[in-house]
């Protein structure tokens, strides 16, 4: 059975720490960060739990400033 | 896989448009607008429109849309955008023109030069921002603004005895013969961007095969204008705007 | 199209030199006393001959901010309009000038304040000359006096225009619009090519077609000190048309002890009072400014160093005056007699103006 593993990357000086992101996630992969900021002072978004990522972009889908980069394998076996 | 076995060249899936400019917008956190010029962006350059690509921006927010994507732009006197597209698109026929507008620039100050450019049959593409309030100038009243709404000029809520109803212009556009496509769309979900990211290539190709005018509305929040967070805004939405403006195709012919 | 001559109204022969011009396109909404500038051009149908765009916009708003997309692109737009209609597209030429977009406007003025008259008038000099729209901003003015200058001005205004990067505005008086004369046209100009519109218009929205920028036309700015840059950048053009573009006509200026300063028709009717005047001995002479602004004001200092006093006659309560008074610096007594509401003076009314204000013209 195929696995789908995936993971992003955050541009975090882009990231405005709107949370959409969050919110989009299916798999709880990505969360602002709780105390540091980006140099506009933003909480900016972070993969608290890289190893849930399936690569489904929906996180990139919704981000308003285009933030995020989405990589996605597929393991056959 | 560890994340830095996935994260490589070959694996890549999503990436930032290239015709959006890497440089911060002067948006607010969570606002729709970011989401709209990112699939315009990401639409021009799949459909190989970087070279024959005009933008017409409106006063509003927008306002700056030309600082963000790469094609070139026009920025028109507020409401005057469909004019300025007109006349682009009749003086260079093979080439897509759009406009880009809020809901004061199309609903309100911009209500005869909408109308008329659709109903002259523009082949033109509208993309139309309605997020129910004037943004830019600090959350006053918009046409679109929905009854008991709060704003900076209606703080007691909107009654349609002192400032009328929310404006369904873009029922009013389908009514005209000359729009073969208007739609009303949301970029709330992943899915609604999709549909989103369709709904303005259809218009885009529509422009390009003379088929008559298109607008495209994208139901927005404006989570400042509103005083919720953006997760909270999209909530909003969902429970009070799509009640006044429901998703989906108005017209497609 | 070979040169032809033509017996036809100032508005028509408007309509026919754009077209001639190689004029990209008119955009225009209907008002009294120019219509026929429409009305010509869609009969004309110049789409099917040269291509040039011809469009009845749903307002004169939409019409000016046609043109500002036109203009935007590189191509060569002009509108038409009288007096409150011009009044409408304050805010678009303020854009257009603010853009660096040449464009060419057209107001056959009547009168006014309000809705007015339908008839004559030359009461928008005001608004043409010190601006209008809002902002710091001015306007090359041409003041055509004759039905061949109507059409003569259609390729000097676009020209200018595009010299300058500027708008160029006819300011005629509904006289010279609806008067008919002998016209020649211009032979037919081809109208440029996309490809030479790229060259030679960098600046214009084209699409990139290539370039390795985008093309923004705004006039936008939200940082002061390059808002100012802007405006400084804007004052140098307009030091540099006042500098090489002022127009004027004089007559029998040599001898004269007086000088009539007119503008347009009025000018023609001041000439024929000054050659009645002539006749009776009396050394009166004609400035005619051609270019309201640029304003002609050396040739008025000069002629102010020799002359006993100026009578300026309009079609309004005295504006160019104001203009007349500031070149010779009050050196000499300046006045002034209009006509309004579509009133038209006739000669001996000049004649008498000029003897109510210099007692020794008898």
């Amino acid at each position: 059975m195929a696995k789908v593993a995936g993971a992003v990357t955050i541009n975090s000086v882009q990231c405005k720490g709107c949370e959409l992101c969050v919110v989009a996630c299916p798999t709880d992969v990505l969360k602002l960060q709780p105390e540091e900021v980006n140099d506009r002072g933003y909480h900016f978004a972070f993969t608290a739990n890289p190893d849930a990522c399936i690569g489904c972009a929906s996180c990139a889908t919704v981000c308003p400033d285009a933030c995020i980069e989405v990589y996605r394998v597929v393991n056959k076996s | 896989m560890k994340p830095e076995e996935i994260i490589k060249d070959e694996n890549k899936i999503y990436a930032r448009p290239r015709l959006l400019d890497l440089r911060h917008t002067h948006y607010c956190p969570g606002c729709s607008h970011g989401v709209v010029h990112r699939i315009i962006a990401e639409l021009l350059d799949e459909m190989g429109l970087e070279d024959k690509s005009m933008g017409v921006a409106p006063v509003g927010c927008a306002v700056f849309a030309y600082n963000y994507i790469d094609v070139d732009w026009v920025e028109a006197a507020h409401g005057r955008a469909p004019a300025v597209a007109t006349a682009l698109h009749r003086l260079h026929p093979d080439h897509l023109v759009f406009t880009y507008q809020g809901d004061g620039d199309m609903a309100a100050i911009g209500t005869a030069e909408s109308i008329h450019a659709a109903n002259r049959g523009e082949n033109i593409a509208m993309i139309f921002i309605n997020n129910g309030i004037y943004g830019m100038t600090g959350g006053q009243m918009a046409p679109t603004t929905l009854l008991g709404m709060k704003t900076a000029t209606t703080p007691y809520g909107r009654r349609a005895d002192l400032n009328g109803y929310p404006l369904r212009i873009t029922e009013l556009m389908a009514q005209l013969d000359g729009t073969c496509y208007v739609t009303r769309q949301a970029v709330h979900t992943p899915a609604a961007v999709r549909k989103a990211k369709a709904a303005i290539k259809k218009a885009f190709e529509n422009a390009l095969a003379g088929k008559g005018t298109s607008i495209v509305e994208v139901v927005s929040t404006c989570n400042s204008g509103w005083k919720m967070s953006p997760a909270k805004s999209n909530e909003w939405m969902v429970q009070h705007m799509f009640e006044r403006y429901p998703l989906g195709d108005l017209k497609n012919v | 199209m070979e040169e032809d001559v033509k017996l036809m109204k100032g508005n028509e022969a408007l309509a026919h030199a754009a077209i001639r011009y190689g004029a990209d396109g008119y955009f225009g909404y209907p008002i009294t006393p120019q219509s026929e500038v429409l009305e010509t051009l869609e009969e004309q149908m110049p789409w099917e001959t040269t291509g040039m765009v011809v469009l009845q916009a749903e307002s004169e708003v939409s019409s000016i901010n046609m043109v500002y997309g036109g203009a935007a692109s590189g191509k060569a737009v002009m509108t038409s309009s009288s007096s409150p209609g011009i009044s409408l597209m304050q805010e678009g030429i303020s854009y257009l000038a603010a853009s660096d977009v040449p464009a060419l406007v057209v107001n056959v003025m009547r009168g006014g304040p309000g809705l007015g008259t339908i008839q004559p008038s030359q009461a928008d000099y005001f608004q043409a000359t010190k601006g209008g729209g809002h902002g710091d901003y001015h306007m090359i003015v041409l003041a055509p006096a004759t039905v061949q200058e109507m059409a003569d001005f259609v390729t000097l205004g676009f020209d200018l225009a595009f010299k300058y990067r500027c708008v160029s505005m006819i300011l005629a008086d509904g006289i010279v619009g609806q008067m008919m004369e002998k016209v020649v046209l211009p032979p037919q100009r081809p109208r440029r090519t996309d490809e030479e519109i790229r060259q030679q218009c960098p600046w214009a929205i084209t699409g990139k077609h290539g370039r390795k920028h985008r093309n923004i036309c705004t006039s936008l700015e939200m940082e002061s000190p390059k808002m100012e840059e802007n405006n400084l950048r804007f004052q140098a053009v307009y030091d540099e048309i006042a500098r090489n573009e002022v127009r004027f006509e004089q007559y029998y200026t040599e001898d004269a002890e007086y000088v009539i300063v007119a503008f347009g028709t009025v000018a023609r009717i001041c000439l024929k009072a000054i050659e009645e005047a002539r006749e009776a001995g009396l050394k009166i002479g004609l400035v005619r400014p051609i270019t309201l602004w640029p304003f002609p004001k050396q040739v008025l200092a000069d002629l102010a160093k020799r002359v006993k006093g100026m009578l300026v006659v309009e079609l309004n309560a005295g504006q160019m005056i104001e203009d007349v008074q500031l070149a010779v610096n009050c050196s000499i007594p300046v006045y002034h007699f209009g006509r309004m509401g579509g009133m038209i003076p006739n000669p001996t009314e000049v004649l008498d103006a000029l003897k109510l204000h210099f007692n020794d013209i008898k």
